[in-house]
């Protein structure tokens, strides 16, 4: 059985700031991490692999430092990775991402399973999973809490679809693509083992002509459908009100203070 | 192709280099420089006080398809998703912002359904402003499948092709939506928060948060129809009702094939825990660490009974065990804007902040004046919310 991983690497948000004066970013440093939701994809291949025996690989599309990001995933016990890292790359949009990744996931046919995190920290759309799942013309479930089972025989799986009132159990015919919600598993931590392995593991780099979609579709920027027109800083919220002293006396006053917006 | 700063229009002031997320920009012997890591997110042009920065196109946009150009294009669309036989209520939002927006336009406003039996719900649709129900009723549809859903509403995207398709970003919408834009080969924007026509290009304006929420951009589509965008549920106001509707209901048929999908759903299982449905909450009460146990969710409870809310949680509280992960708030849980948001014991990490910074009012309450949670609170209470929550509850029975 061969499962594909695919991440991505994002700016951990987590360190930057909004300056409440200009509304502005701070970062002290940039330090760069796997998107959080993707530890779980990472995780959840692995179990997988222990359980069937099968093969994995990560996958990502961006600059060329996400080669880091791969090998955490390698670390955690991921037998290979490759990294798409190309110029003409940048400025994709969900659309030519999904794309791009379907070539190069293509070229590692046959497959049998593809986990992606459900959204991405920085970009937030939840759309380069299914989009990949439509390039490649696989079926697909969004939002997984769970597999319950895997059988190989048959080519199905079953898992639980993560919905606002609860969750459905589905079937679906492989090769699909799974999306992953955190409460899927308890990702490991590497072992020493796994980061030797990390360090000394060989990653290649694909280019846009390895993947050979230039002709049909273009990559980047100017292959996106979507653009970006303009970019601006939220509204503030302005200053809140702050009350300190007894309990009782608080209570009160905010209880009247939403009264009086009608908020309550 | 890239972002280019103009030398000579550059004044080494810095403010770049503080908005870029990744840290590309350096300013050297007062110039500022972009180095190669640059992923082009443009987050940088508007924060320029000498509008210094660019971004340069080598390439014009190829259309998607050679030829066709986008005034054949026409018509505003909304996808009438329903669960269980009924429209969701997030499609009636969007249908007092698909009229806006058709209006602006001078063109028409559907609702596409999909489902079984939907003839008195697709009545319904029309007292809320639209032209027209465009209904697929099969039996095969009345239970969503991405193969299914996506095949039927690309088809008819293909045949009718509207100018404008608007859906719920629902655990639905946000499935099978980024297929159909896949399959019909046009670009889709999410969790809008704005949207709004510029008339002279006909161009859908789509405005959302990104970086957690600490930036919002504007998106278009200027090439490719149609223009796609998910909007969440109670961002946009509802439509109005009217007595006196003015639509008609059309049955669609579509090609047998496009109804049979590559799932099986098994069961639904719906959530035990009442008042998990964070989405639909106009009032939610949080708990974070301050807590303290999971005892104590408890006086979350009471509180979140007397004001008919829901009950959410930090990710400590969830990580700690002490509530089940689908209350989470945050960034790797839910985001969430309701009309109230209280937070008891959340210190307030920008991890928590991105999933609920936009709710309409935010009351905080923690023992700690410093926590980062009272710099988003319209009201902060500082103090011990094992005294505060049980004199709000007392306080609030008496006044409702």
């Amino acid at each position: 059985m061969n499962i594909i991983v695919c991440i991505k690497q994002v700016p951990e948000t987590g360190n930057v700031k909004i300056d409440p004066e200009t509304h502005t970013l701070i970062r002290s440093g940039v330090p760069s991490i796997i998107n959080p939701m993707d530890t779980y994809a990472i995780e959840e291949a692995l179990r997988w692999k222990e359980k069937l025996g099968a093969s994995t690989t990560v996958l990502t599309m961006g600059p060329p430092q996400a080669h880091d990001a791969l090998r955490e995933a390698i670390s955690m016990g991921i037998d290979q990775a490759i990294v798409l890292s190309d110029q003409k790359f940048a400025g994709s949009d969900t659309y030519v991402t999904a794309y791009t990744l379907a070539l190069a996931v293509r070229k590692l046919a046959p497959y049998d399973l593809i986990f992606c995190g459900k959204q991405a920290i920085d970009g937030d759309t939840a759309q380069v999973g299914p989009g990949l799942a439509e390039h490649l013309g696989i079926a697909h479930i969004a939002y997984v809490k769970k597999i319950e089972e895997i059988d190989q025989e048959r080519a199905v799986l079953r898992a639980q679809r993560l919905m606002e009132d609860g969750y459905e159990v589905v079937d679906i015919r492989l090769p699909a693509l799974l999306t992953v919600v955190k409460e899927i598993n308890e990702p490991r931590f590497p072992s020493l083992k796994g980061k030797m392995r990390a360090r000394k593991c060989e990653i290649p780099v694909w280019r846009a002509e390895d993947l050979g979609g230039e002709e049909m579709m273009g990559f980047g920027l100017s292959a996106s459908p979507t653009r970006v027109k303009a970019i601006f800083a939220p509204p503030g919220r302005g200053k809140g009100e702050i009350f300190n002293g007894e309990a009782s006396v608080m209570a009160q006053e905010l209880v009247e203070r939403l009264r009086a917006q009608k908020v309550i | 192709m890239g972002i280019i700063i103009q030398k000579d229009l550059c004044t080494g002031c810095g403010a770049c280099t503080s908005q870029c997320p990744i840290g590309a920009i350096k300013v050297v012997n007062n110039q500022a420089l972009i180095d190669e890591t640059c992923i082009l997110c443009q987050a940088c042009l508007s924060v320029c006080p000498t509008e210094a920065i660019l971004l340069q196109e080598e390439k014009k946009l190829r259309p998607a398809t050679e030829g066709v150009t986008e005034s054949i294009y026409e018509g505003v669309w909304i996808f009438g998703e329903q669960r269980h036989g009924v429209i969701s209520d997030v499609v009636y939002e969007l249908l007092g912002e698909g009229r806006k927006l058709a209006d602006k336009l001078g063109t028409h406003l559907w609702v596409i359904v999909l489902g079984s039996e939907m003839r008195s719900e697709a009545e319904k649709l029309l007292h809320y402003g639209a032209d027209l129900v465009c209904l697929v009723d099969h039996p095969d549809l009345s239970h969503f499948h991405d193969d299914s859903y996506t095949g039927v509403l690309s088809y008819l995207i293909e045949k009718y092709k509207p100018e404008i398709v608007l859906s719920g970003a629902t655990a639905i919408g946000r499935s099978f939506i980024p297929r159909v834009a896949v399959r019909v080969k046009t670009g889709l924007t999410a969790d809008c928060t704005a949207l709004d026509i510029d008339p002279d290009q006909r161009l859908l304006l789509q405005t959302r948060p990104a970086f957690g929420g600490n930036v919002m951009a504007t998106i278009t589509s200027p090439f490719h129809r149609p223009q796609m965008a998910t909007v969440r549920h109670k961002v946009m106001k509802k439509a109005v009702y009217s007595d006196a509707p003015k639509g008609t209901i059309r049955l669609e048929t579509v090609p047998e094939n496009l109804l049979s999908s590559r799932t099986d759903v098994i069961s639904l299982v719906k959530d035990l825990i009442e008042q998990v449905n964070l989405a639909d909450a106009d009032i939610i009460i949080a708990g974070g660490r301050g807590l303290g146990g999971p005892q104590n969710f408890q006086l979350l409870q009471d509180l979140a009974h007397t004001l008919g809310a829901a009950v959410a949680a930090s990710r400590a509280a969830v990580d700690a065990g002490w509530i089940p992960y689908s209350h989470q708030v945050g960034q790797t849980g839910k985001t969430v804007c309701p009309k109230l948001y209280i937070a008891c014991g959340i210190s307030g990490a920008i991890q928590h902040l991105v999933g609920m910074q936009s709710s309409n009012t935010i009351v905080a309450i923690n023992k700690d004046p410093e926590a980062p949670i009272f710099s988003v609170a319209d009201y902060g209470l500082v103090g011990n919310l094992f005294e505060i929550l049980p004199s709000l509850t007392k306080k609030f029975k008496e006044a409702l």
